[in-house]
């Protein structure tokens, strides 16, 4: 008796901020009821209830954030943080994923993977980004990344049946180990060099001036760039991301198009203008050097291709240059900026993705340009937002990407990189190259014969046009069973994927036009990171 | 008279309710389209039933917004110099970005020449046929509301945004109904070029509101009267004003940039190239004397000679292979690149005179290239749908009006003395005297070299012997319904260029006065000020 009080009394557990912790605690509980309910064998369950469960579990995690909203607090003993910068974040996150649960939802990697596995993976993906965006040491930066990454290396190979699907995850597992191996050493040559792990510990150990300029710590900050560099694909660490975006299911693609981005930028942001704010000296050049590279290459890199993801790969390196411009100035200005523009990519992108589904699904041509030849006449509804969003991403007014690349030039201009933001205009005359051509296919050119409205001479690209399939492990057996037979489903009316496509391309317009909500939310989020002017 | 966002958005709204009301109709009748043969430049004597609702309600739609730039016309007291029927609202504030309409002696008229020039092309589209109509007419109007933005705007980065909207449906209508073969090629083309230059201006504006921000430590704007009040440095300054003039140029075209010309106007729909020729190609010269000097004065009047030789460039080079062509269009192309040279030569006079010469060419070089590309649309009908020079010939024949008509256009083009076009190369002559001497001597070459290609597009085609496949027959009453109040226009202008001049004389000089100063004060007496 005596000693249960004694334990009661002295043993008590640590604080948990439940509040703090929801918007985790409401992905992964979501990510464990969609594996279980997956389990049920009856069809409709799992096609349909599955995917809805997501959406109501990425919309609780939205809604929690929105909650937490104004608290400022640092949680799990200082490991994360939950500011405006993180919720802002998260609610970009979700929004993406809810974008990328549409487009999935009756998608084949979908079905190939089992419903319960493939939104499992994608809803613990999500939950790691958010821990990614608002880790607050190098320990939780750590641990968000490898729950982002191990769940996405997966999900890129659920095509189970398409090579290139196996290629692409096994492409990224590959690149991405390395990638965090070196994040991971430089993590550990920094902890050595201050003997901190928490931001600002580090922080304030390098501010003490001798450190700042030990090779201890500059290597581990080099080696950190390098790491988050293969996350984010900024060049020269970028060569995965075409392979990978072509490869995997288009949803997927999306999803990490827009997500993994916002993540990646986020603890960019976190990392560079919290930790390392005392030597921004000795990476501010470098980083504002990567991302001349990466614009260059980026857009450089996507003239010519005639796959669509290959492009908006090419493209999604290009604007993560763009977006580490932002990153470079380490001012409140420049978190703005770079938050806007993730905001406004979302929609831009999952305009796109959208388009290309819908193609995909409708056409014989994949995700080729020529899918899309015509679509002006045959499909307004679909080439509209795809028109928006090309538009968009070039950067032209009135659209939301032109708002975002006027504050990322604002941004750079007022922390004294002028000639960033003319590297930046200079990237977005490169990409009129690729953007341009893509809506005079929708709108200048004929239809080729065998794609337009003609559902009928569509055939599901999975299906190999004769022998057997090969038996994979780790199919869905309901896939096996019906597998032989070329399933009519991926041929009906895509109304999923069009809303998707007209809310984002919508969304991208109404943003250009009235920004202000958008500023508001950037707002509060630019104002998190203390330690900036 | 009605704030300044109903004549600007009147078009753009007029071509979505167009849209709708087609697509209400459609609904009805047969959706069936037919299929138009690309290339043919008109169909005529089409019936009335034929027209659109989106065409009409285009039409309705240009010609309100024409009465009310001729009401703003009207309105405007030569007295006055600042800026009349301000609309200030803001937009962005946490970019400083205002939406800041006004209107003054500046843009007055080429306000006034844009909704003319847009009726009458709305009203020459209207007589043909076109495959999808509905989104012909909401990029035809929609680019309407760009150009009016873009003149009307008193923010840099509205401006700016106008300035790269404006290009938009001008793509699409090239790409859409452009004429083969390369109407594609063609378009990526001249897009490319626009925007290549509209871009570098965009970070040359924003550098402008930032550095703007940082000297005169106050929070950011972009509206131009507040931006006048703080210069910026004259290294800034210098790299800025190169990247407007690189975007200016380009729209004009001037000479070494011009590279997209030629394709963009054989591509092009001769409606769309009326309004793209007339208006587009001045909206350049406009920014330099709107934006780029009274922004950056020093920076004016150090690359003054650079823009003079590259407009005397413009103007030799412009005259000179116009009267080598034989595409009827492409001389109207080129003698543009030789007006504009003109009008830049004008403006790079950098004394009040040239300016105003170059303001008042502006509208009536928009005024005399619209009807002339029309008329070489008219031309090709009656030439079995060639327009080539060298396939025309005697239409004149029986055709007396349009030879009347053309012929007043080929004088004021070739500035006879009488026409408005004499009165704004005088002025600009005589401003260009005062600055350089050298540079105005050479340029009166420009002025004998308009005569000969001017009036040799004119005999080659109405006069010589007839030619292979020419049927004369003279101007119908669409046509001439067409072209008439632009020629009424000319006339008047001819008359009477003291409208436009007095009421331009006081805008024109406060924009000109910052540069004016630099460029005529001596080289100690600058170093003094710079330091």
């Amino acid at each position: 008796m005596n000693t249960l009080t004694l334990a009661t009394t002295h043993l008590k557990g640590p604080h948990v901020d439940w509040a703090g912790l929801s918007p985790l605690i409401a992905l992964l509980g979501g990510a464990v009821i969609a594996l279980l309910v997956g389990l049920i064998r009856t069809r409709w369950v799992r096609a349909q209830l599955v995917p809805a469960l997501t959406l109501v579990a990425l919309g609780a995690a939205a809604g929690l954030s929105i909650w937490q909203w104004n608290q400022d607090k640092s949680i799990v003993s200082g490991a994360l943080r939950i500011d405006d910068l993180s919720l802002v974040l998260n609610l970009i996150l979700v929004t993406g994923a809810a974008f990328a649960v549409l487009l999935g939802w009756r998608s084949l990697a979908a079905r190939e993977a089992a419903h319960g596995e493939f939104h499992t993976l994608l809803l613990s993906s999500v939950a790691g980004m958010s821990l990614l965006a608002s880790s607050q040491n190098t320990v939780a930066l750590f641990v968000g990344l490898e729950l982002l990454s191990i769940p996405l290396y997966v999900l890129c190979a659920t095509e189970l049946r398409r090579e290139h699907s196996l290629e692409s995850g096994l492409k990224y597992l590959i690149v991405g180990a390395v990638g965090s191996a070196t994040l991971l050493y430089g993590i550990a040559m920094i902890y050595g060099a201050t003997g901190a792990t928490d931001f600002g510990t580090i922080a304030s150990k390098l501010s003490s001036g001798s450190l700042a300029t030990d090779p201890l710590t500059l290597t581990g900050v080099a080696l950190c760039v390098v790491g988050l560099c293969f996350k984010a694909s900024v060049a020269p660490f970028h060569q995965w991301t075409p392979d990978v975006y072509e490869g995997a299911p288009t949803p997927v693609t999306a999803f990490m198009a827009v997500a993994t981005k916002a993540a990646a930028l986020g603890v960019f942001l976190r990392f560079f203008d919290v930790a390392l704010l005392n030597v921004q000296g000795d990476w501010g050049p470098a980083l504002a050097v990567l991302a001349t590279i990466t614009i260059i290459v980026g857009n450089v890199g996507a003239l010519g291709q005639s796959s669509l993801k290959r492009m908006l790969a090419y493209s999604s390196v290009a604007q993560a240059g763009y977006m580490l411009a932002g990153v470079v100035v380490s001012t409140k200005l420049g978190v703005r900026a770079t938050i806007f523009y993730l905001a406004v990519y979302v929609f831009m992108n999952m305009a796109s993705f959208a388009v290309i589904v819908a193609r995909e699904r409708e056409t014989t041509f994949g995700d080729s340009v020529q899918g899309l030849q015509g679509l002006g006449r045959t499909r307004p509804l679909l080439a509209w937002p795809m028109t928006i969003s090309m538009l968009a991403l070039a950067g032209i007014p009135a659209t939301a990407g032109f708002t975002g690349k006027f504050y990322l030039i604002d941004a750079a201009v007022s922390g004294g990189y002028a000639w960033l933001g003319v590297v930046i205009v200079i990237g977005s005359m490169i990409s009129l190259g690729y953007y341009l051509p893509v809506i005079a296919a929708m709108w200048m050119q004929k239809a080729p014969a065998g794609a337009g409205g003609s559902l009928a001479a569509a055939v599901p690209l999975s299906a190999p046009s004769g022998g057997p399939l090969p038996a994979l492990a780790g199919g869905s057996p309901e896939l096996d069973d019906a597998a032989l037979a070329p399933t009519t489903e991926t041929q009906r009316p895509q109304l999923e994927v069009l809303i998707v496509a007209l809310i984002a391309g919508a969304a991208t317009l109404f943003f250009g036009i009235v920004p202000q909500p958008l500023f508001d939310l950037v707002h509060h989020a630019g104002s998190a990171l203390g330690g900036l002017f | 008279m009605p704030p300044l966002s109903i004549i600007l958005w009147l078009p753009a709204a007029c071509g979505v309710i167009g849209a709708i009301v087609s697509l209400l109709s459609r609904r009805g009748g047969a959706s069936e389209f037919a299929p138009m043969p690309a290339g043919e430049t008109s169909r005529p004597g089409g019936a009335l039933s034929r027209i659109s609702p989106a065409g009409a309600v285009a039409l309705l739609g240009s010609l309100a917004a024409l009465g009310l730039a001729i009401g703003y016309i009207a309105d405007y007291s030569p007295s006055s110099h600042g800026l009349t029927h301000v609309t200030d609202v803001v937009w962005i504030a946490e970019l400083g970005i205002h939406y800041k309409l006004g209107i003054d002696g500046l843009n007055v008229f080429m306000v006034g020449l844009t909704t003319l020039l847009f009726a009458a092309a709305v009203l020459a589209a209207n007589l043909r046929e076109w495959d999808r109509p509905r989104f012909f007419y909401f990029n035809f109007m929609l680019a309407e509301t760009a150009v009016l933005g873009a003149l009307l705007s008193q923010d840099l980065a509205l401006f700016v945004a106008f300035f790269d909207l404006m290009l938009i449906p001008f793509y699409f209508l090239t790409g859409i109904w452009g004429r083969e073969p390369d109407r594609v090629k063609a378009t990526i083309k001249l897009v490319i070029y626009t925007l290549v230059g509209s871009l570098l201006m965009l970070a040359a504006a924003v550098a402008t509101g930032v550095l703007a921000a940082q000297q005169g430590g106050g929070h950011i704007t972009f509206v131009l009267s507040a931006l006048q009040q703080t210069p910026l440095g004259k290294g800034s300054q210098e790299w800025i004003f190169l990247f407007f003039a690189a975007a200016f140029l380009v729209k004009m075209p001037a000479f070494p940039l011009h590279g997209w010309m030629p394709d963009g106007y054989k591509a092009m729909p001769i409606e769309v190239l009326m309004v793209f020729s007339g208006v587009l190609s001045k909206i350049g010269a406009y920014g330099f004397l709107r934006i780029v000097l009274p922004l950056y004065p020093e920076a004016a009047a150090h690359f003054q000679t650079l823009m003079l030789l590259i407009a005397l460039a413009s103007i030799l080079y412009g005259s000179v292979i116009a009267f080598t062509q034989t595409d009827a269009r492409l001389i109207a192309g080129y003698s543009s690149i030789a007006q504009l040279g003109f009008i830049t030569l004008g403006i790079f006079s950098l004394n009040p005179q040239g300016a105003q010469g170059a303001l008042l060419q502006m509208v009536n070089h928009g005024l005399v290239v619209a009807p002339l590309l029309f008329i070489v649309g008219l031309l090709a009908q009656r030439a079995g749908g060639s327009e080539d020079v060298r396939q025309m010939g005697g239409i004149a024949f029986r055709a007396p009006v349009l030879a009347t008509i053309f012929l007043i256009v080929s004088l004021a083009t070739l500035a006879m003395p009488g026409s408005s076009n004499f009165v704004g190369e005088f002025l600009i002559l005589l401003g260009v005297f005062k600055a350089k001497l050298a540079i105005a001597i050479i340029a009166f070459t420009g002025v004998v070299l308009a005569s000969v290609y001017a009036l040799r597009l004119f005999i080659r085609a109405m006069h010589n012997r007839v030619g292979k496949d020419v049927q004369s027959r003279d101007i119908g009453l669409r046509d001439g319904l067409v072209l008439v109040p632009v020629i009424a226009v000319i006339l008047f202008m001819a008359l009477y260029p003291q409208l436009a001049l007095h009421r331009s004389e006081g805008s024109v000089k406060t924009a000109v006065a910052g540069a004016h100063a630099d460029a005529t004060a001596p080289t100690g007496e600058k170093l003094a000020s710079t330091k």
